[in-house]
């Protein structure tokens, strides 16, 4: 075989390989069309205007470009979209600082134990949430705070330590440790070398964790519907669940709900892309 | 004489000082760590405690009673002989395996693909994966309404032509049930009764519920551009002689793949279906906004199961012995990983 394709003439040659660029062209395009159909049926839909357009229509265009479901999505929604920004932000500065700060511990200073003790943390982010919830529950309840939304902001904080403290260790350990040296024997002390030298060196890490944690703390469910009943301080994605199973709303204001709960987590997706991915393979520890 | 003494002493007394510093530091450090762990220890590994505590109790109204129950393991005797359960355990043994060879494939498929200099490559890319970016609440509500017999992939079916096209060969329309659909394929109770004659009485129904299919392929498109990514990731790690090496051999593009690269890519194939195996074990939100427990329960899982138990029926021990379950079956997941991951620190 090796000597036929080595004996071929190189027009034919050239050619072969363009074909094979157009057909691998072709199977992204393909591929492209099905990853996208669920977000044209999203956006598209809560385009439409239900008086001008049936469910039928599904897959067409919108016919006029009014808003469709959006006002009515907007003025359901935006009170929950505020909750879920005010517990968002807070919890994923917080997080970053935790993690920064147990990052650089357990890379820069580590003790008899703390790999065990950096594993054991990083459990914390692999189980299933359910194992926890009647606990949560009422030590929530006992504190206090159940069913408030810095409540829901301090389980998000605990439960989000796994990973920034990850992103972070993995980060300050490609940083030379011959700093950290240097600073000592300058006198600088523990904090004094974190604040110094590891916080400026480590703006990227906290650019990666900080869109991984909020995307993950935006898009979570099962916390935000059990540690908050009251539907007026739930997150955005319980307020769409909500929404999405009530026959009286149609279901242009459903799908418009849909992208707004979607906005948020999809700008920082597209605009610091990125990032999200070196996050994502950071997250996944070491392959 | 006196000046050098008196520098001798200054430098042991610097010395001493620097070393008190110092192991002031090595204290210091476990010290700092420490409210970060103790919250841990206490919301992860206390909560799991109490969460077994509970499930070996006899809390099962909206009163609280923390007395174990006798026997012991009453509550999980009753959930095993649960028949939603048992098909919550089958559910989830036919998604995971479904959904792996999907996501993992197509990922694989998709970074082989963008793994050489074509057009727009990034963009392909970042299409691919802005799934992930998204809540499985927001996709799991247009899933919904695609995978729904009377809008969505149907009425595609049938306005490109194709149920025209099947009457004119005399065929049924295509119009499948999808999340609707109750049937049981390719059931295995008869076979498995003839070697274990009660299975033919059994009220769970061993075979691939109909209606798991397009949950597993909403879980796939959500998820499978993760794997793609990692499989880039590791693509890239690949050094460029070996791939010369091949090429001078006379390997195909194909063949490269098929039998260098690929091979290669094995430990970054196991992270991926570490990783995506046990978020398909813990699968609840997408689920839950796309079918709910589907009909006859074909697209109930435990993780759904837990929450009605807990928050409808507040038969708190039940739905602690089911988490227990979960929890069980992801750490014979992640376990290992992690232990591996901690020879390697």
């Amino acid at each position: 075989m090796a000597t036929v394709s080595g004996q071929l003439p190189r027009p034919q040659m050239r050619q072969r390989r363009r074909w094979g660029h157009y057909v691998v062209v072709a199977l992204l395009l393909g591929a492209m069309l099905f990853y996208l159909a669920p977000v044209y049926v999203m956006v598209m839909n809560g385009l439409k205007d239900k008086s001008y357009m049936t469910l039928a229509d599904m897959w067409k265009l919108p016919r006029y470009l009014n808003g469709g479901g959006f006002p009515a999505a907007w003025q359901a929604l935006s009170p929950n979209l505020g909750n879920s920004l005010r517990m968002a932000i807070p919890s994923t500065v917080l997080g970053c600082l935790f993690g920064a700060a147990n990052g650089y511990l357990l890379s820069k200073w580590k003790f008899k134990g703390s790999d065990v003790l950096f594993t054991l943390m990083l459990f914390g982010m692999f189980i299933p949430y359910q194992a926890i919830l009647v606990a949560l529950i009422s030590t929530l309840q006992w504190m206090g705070i159940y069913g408030t939304w810095y409540g829901l902001t301090l389980v998000h904080i605990i439960y989000g330590l796994p990973i920034a403290t990850l992103i972070f260790r993995n980060y300050f350990v490609g940083v030379p440790s011959e700093l950290v040296e240097a600073a000592r024997i300058d006198g600088a002390g523990l904090i004094g070398i974190f604040f110094q030298i590891m916080l400026p060196l480590a703006l990227p890490a906290f650019v990666v964790v900080g869109i991984f944690q909020f995307t993950n703390i935006w898009n979570d469910f099962l916390f935000g519907v059990t540690v908050v009943f009251d539907p007026s301080n739930q997150p955005i994605t319980v307020a769409l669940y909500n929404l999405s199973g009530t026959n009286s709303v149609d279901w242009t204001v459903v799908m418009a709900g849909a992208v707004l709960a979607a906005l948020p987590t999809a700008l920082v997706y597209i605009l610091l892309g990125r990032f999200f991915i070196r996050g994502l393979l950071a997250g996944s520890l070491k392959g | 004489m006196a000046t050098a003494s008196s520098a001798a002493a200054r430098d042991t007394a610097a010395t001493a000082a620097r070393s008190r510093r110092f192991s002031l530091e090595r204290v210091l450090a476990p010290l700092l760590l420490a409210p970060s762990a103790i919250a841990l220890g206490v919301f992860v590994y206390g909560f799991i405690a109490f969460t077994v505590w509970v499930s070996l109790s006899n809390w099962r109204t909206n009163r609280r009673d923390l007395s174990l129950s006798d026997p012991l393991l009453r509550t999980y005797g009753t959930l095993f002989n649960t028949t939603r359960f048992q098909i919550d355990l089958r559910n989830t043994l036919v998604f995971t395996v479904i959904f792996l060879l999907l996501s993992a494939g197509v990922g694989l498929a998709l970074a082989v693909l963008l793994d050489r200099k074509i057009f727009a490559s990034g963009f392909f890319r970042s299409v691919f994966l802005f799934p992930y970016a998204l809540s499985f609440i927001t996709t799991g509500v247009a899933w919904r309404w695609i995978f729904n017999p009377e809008t969505g992939v149907n009425l595609l079916f049938e306005q490109l032509g194709i149920n025209h096209l099947l009457a004119q060969f005399g065929m049924e329309p295509l119009k499948p049930g999808w999340i609707t659909d109750p049937t049981v394929a390719w059931q295995l109770n008869g076979v498995l009764a003839a070697v274990y004659p009660p299975a033919a009485d059994w009220s769970l129904k061993l075979g691939i519920p109909m209606a798991m299919i397009p949950v597993t392929i909403a879980a796939a498109w959500q998820l499978s551009g993760f794997a793609m990514a990692m499989f880039l990731a590791g693509l890239g790690t690949v050094p460029g002689e070996v791939r010369e090496a091949a090429a001078l051999d006379g390997a195909s593009g194909w063949q490269l793949y098929r039998d260098v690269i690929v091979p290669l890519l094995k430990p970054i194939t196991i992270s991926v279906l570490v990783i995506l195996g046990h978020v398909s074990l813990k699968i609840f939100d997408l689920i839950f906004a796309m079918s709910g427990k589907g009909p006859g329960f074909a697209t109930d899982v435990p993780g759904i199961f837990v929450f009605d138990k807990m928050f409808g029926a507040q038969q708190y021990n039940l739905g602690a012995a089911a988490s227990i379950v979960m929890l069980v079956l992801v750490s014979i997941v992640i376990v290992p990983y992690l232990a591996r991951q901690l020879k390697d620190l």
